[in-house]
């Protein structure tokens, strides 16, 4: 381990003790709406690196990521509702409204979504793989609003927090916490998984697929795994944000929200692992703050995101790096 | 029998809509290599700058004048100061720099006009129907829409195939390097080929004016769906965008008039209605991928 990376590790150990102790801080402060600020963020965080991993280090530009966050948030919404209603779904799965039960259901389910959208998308590449992940997301968001049985446009409402025992989910800290502990668990995932033979080849993809093709790797399939790996990751962070808000609805999936992950990656400085984290704190805190100050925030909002763009290379981190002098 | 007939002229009239709108991204993402997601703002800015000046003169001529020279200005604006810095970046830049302008453009609208949507009236020229069959009755404003339509259609295929500008336009989105190569001022091109796009968009969201409320947002709605048409179509080919236009306006309000009904028929009325706007809404979405998945290019792949 050299200088640089052991620092590195030094400085992600200080993050998580201070995430650890936020809540704690924030109430001590006065504001305990920074807790629920902090879990947006986190959430929010984990699906804009699942994004980086398809988007930053494959270099595969997905548009339509949303879809399996909101796959996500809807697997919690339904098994909910039919844990409810104590009838089962499709007749023979019964609800449920165990965390350690639906967070897993909501994953699956997102993978095998990402599995068929991903092995019909690969077979195209660059604008039309905009487009066609796009349209994808398009589908399912308007499958949702037209599913009547469950809230259609108006969404779903879960009217309690999945439980976890020994534990009570009813205290926003709490709930806080449990997603601080599937970040830091899904945050070493995909440090082992963009530090392994396949997140190099990911990276060779993303430089050369000609080249990785030629060396005599399988492309589509590597491709298709780590699209599928994304989707799982952003189905995680809806699963959580449906147990965060209570609530799961079509807004979820819609387009725009595929457009704000994309935007918290590129804030946040592209094939980084935690750059993603950094650049949803970023927008998260930004949407906030400007949202407090004026009604009109977009357009604070648009004009950073316009100078990011066109004057960063490499986003925030790269910017901060660079503003303390050293060159990245 | 004529109410087929009269849902195909709708369908006609959404897709010269679709079409006018798909012209000018079908040749910016041809030729200049760029993902404009701020197309649809321009169509926006178009409708709000006609619906504002027929507004306060009355006059639906001076309407069209100021939709299409906002839209060129804006267009011609946004290109030189954002879109030209653009190009040599991978699209996944340019999408986020055109939503920004997104972004920007509707809170502009928004603190210039307020939330609520605005009406046009329609031209008193144009005002009633026609009997155009027996017993097919048609609105005059509908009609003149898919003549404008096709009016640019045939002045965009002159002006393409029989033009200097034109012929430049096809070798830029055949191989741009070598138009460059070859000593053509590149920069005018594309700041001409953007304006012209921005135009035919301001023109769109004027006509759509007296049709749809015309409200932020809007530019969104139909920005996606030109989007289809012009992948279906094949990036940076004309007359793939042209027939793409008229097959997805078609096919949706087709989807949208006749599915519901059929669904009722297999199940309960207010669930068919839900599920046949749903299922509609989603056909040309699976259209696109049943096409790209067929010739992942496109049906008119300009560069094959």
């Amino acid at each position: 381990m050299n200088g640089s990376s052991s620092a590195r590790l030094v400085l992600v150990l200080v993050v998580l003790v201070a995430l650890a102790a936020l809540p704690s801080v924030a109430d001590a402060m006065g504001q305990p709406a920074l807790t629920s600020l902090a879990t947006r963020i986190l959430i929010y965080g984990i699906a804009a690196a699942s994004l980086n991993l398809v988007l930053g280090y494959g270099g595969m530009v997905s548009f339509g990521h949303a879809a399996f966050f909101g796959i996500g948030g809807y697997v919690v919404g339904i098994l909910y509702q039919h844990y409810a209603s104590g009838e089962p779904l499709f007749g023979f799965v019964p609800g449920s409204n165990q965390l350690l039960v639906t967070v897993p259901a909501a994953i699956l389910v997102s993978g095998v979504f990402a599995a068929i959208i991903g092995a019909l998308s690969l077979r195209t590449s660059g604008v039309q793989f905009i487009m066609i992940t796009l349209a994808f997301a398009q589908m399912l968001f308007f499958f949702f609003v037209s599913l009547k049985a469950y809230g259609g446009d108006d969404g779903l409402i879960i009217r309690r927090a999945n439980e976890v025992p020994g534990l009570n989910m009813r205290d926003k800290q709490t709930v806080y916490y449990v997603c601080l502990a599937a970040a830091a668990i899904f945050f070493v995932l995909l440090w082992r998984v963009v530090n392994s033979r396949f997140g190099n080849v990911l990276v060779g993809l993303r430089q050369s697929e000609r080249r990785m093709a030629a060396v005599g790797l399988p492309v589509y399939r590597y491709k298709l795994a780590a699209f599928v790996i994304s989707g799982m990751g952003a189905g995680l962070a809806g699963a959580l944000m449906a147990n965060f808000m209570r609530f799961a609805s079509p807004d979820m999936l819609h387009w725009t929200k595929s457009g704000e992950l994309m935007v918290m990656v590129i804030l946040g400085g592209v094939g980084t692992l935690f750059g993603p984290l950094a650049g949803a704190a970023v927008f998260i805190i930004l949407e906030t703050v400007l949202a407090a100050w004026t009604e009109y925030w977009q357009l604070g909002l648009g004009a950073i995101l316009l100078f990011v763009v066109l004057y960063t290379h490499g986003g925030v981190q790269a910017l901060a790096l660079r503003l303390v002098g050293r060159r990245v | 029998m004529t109410l087929f007939l009269e849902q195909m002229l709708n369908g006609l009239q959404f897709g010269v809509m679709l079409f006018l709108m798909a012209a000018g991204l079908t040749l910016i993402f041809g030729i200049m290599g760029i993902i404009n997601l701020a197309h649809g703002s321009i169509y926006m800015v178009g409708a709000y700058a006609g619906t504002l000046v027929i507004g306060q003169t009355g006059s639906f001529l001076l309407g069209i004048l100021a939709a299409l020279g906002a839209a060129a200005v804006t267009g011609v604006v946004m290109e030189m100061v954002v879109i030209r810095r653009l190009y040599r970046r991978d699209h996944l830049d340019q999408v986020l720099a055109t939503f920004a302008i997104i972004l920007i453009l509707n809170q502009l609208v928004t603190i210039l006009f307020g939330r609520q949507p605005l009406f046009v009236p329609m031209p008193p020229l144009l005002e009633g129907s026609v009997e155009l069959l027996p017993g097919l009755v048609y609105p005059v404003y509908r009609l003149s829409i898919i003549l404008v339509g096709l009016l640019v259609a045939a002045g965009l295929y002159l002006l393409i195939n029989r033009t200097r500008i034109g012929m430049l336009v096809r070798a830029g989105s055949t191989n741009r390097d070598m138009v460059r190569a070859l000593g053509v001022d590149i920069r005018m091109l594309y700041t001409l080929v953007f304006g012209l796009g921005a135009l035919l968009a301001g023109l769109a969201g004027l006509m759509a004016g007296p049709i749809l409320a015309v409200q932020v947002g809007m530019g969104e709605q139909i920005l996606i769906t030109t989007f289809v048409v012009v992948v279906i179509g094949g990036v940076g080919s004309i007359r793939g965008a042209f027939f793409a236009s008229l097959i997805i306006g078609v096919v949706d309000t087709m989807l949208r008039a006749y599915l519901p009904g059929l669904l009722r028929q297999v199940m309960v009325g207010s669930e068919a209605d839900a599920l046949g706007a749903g299922i509609s809404s989603m056909g040309i979405y699976l259209l696109m991928a049943l096409v790209l998945l067929v010739r992942p290019k496109g049906l008119f792949a300009a560069d094959s």
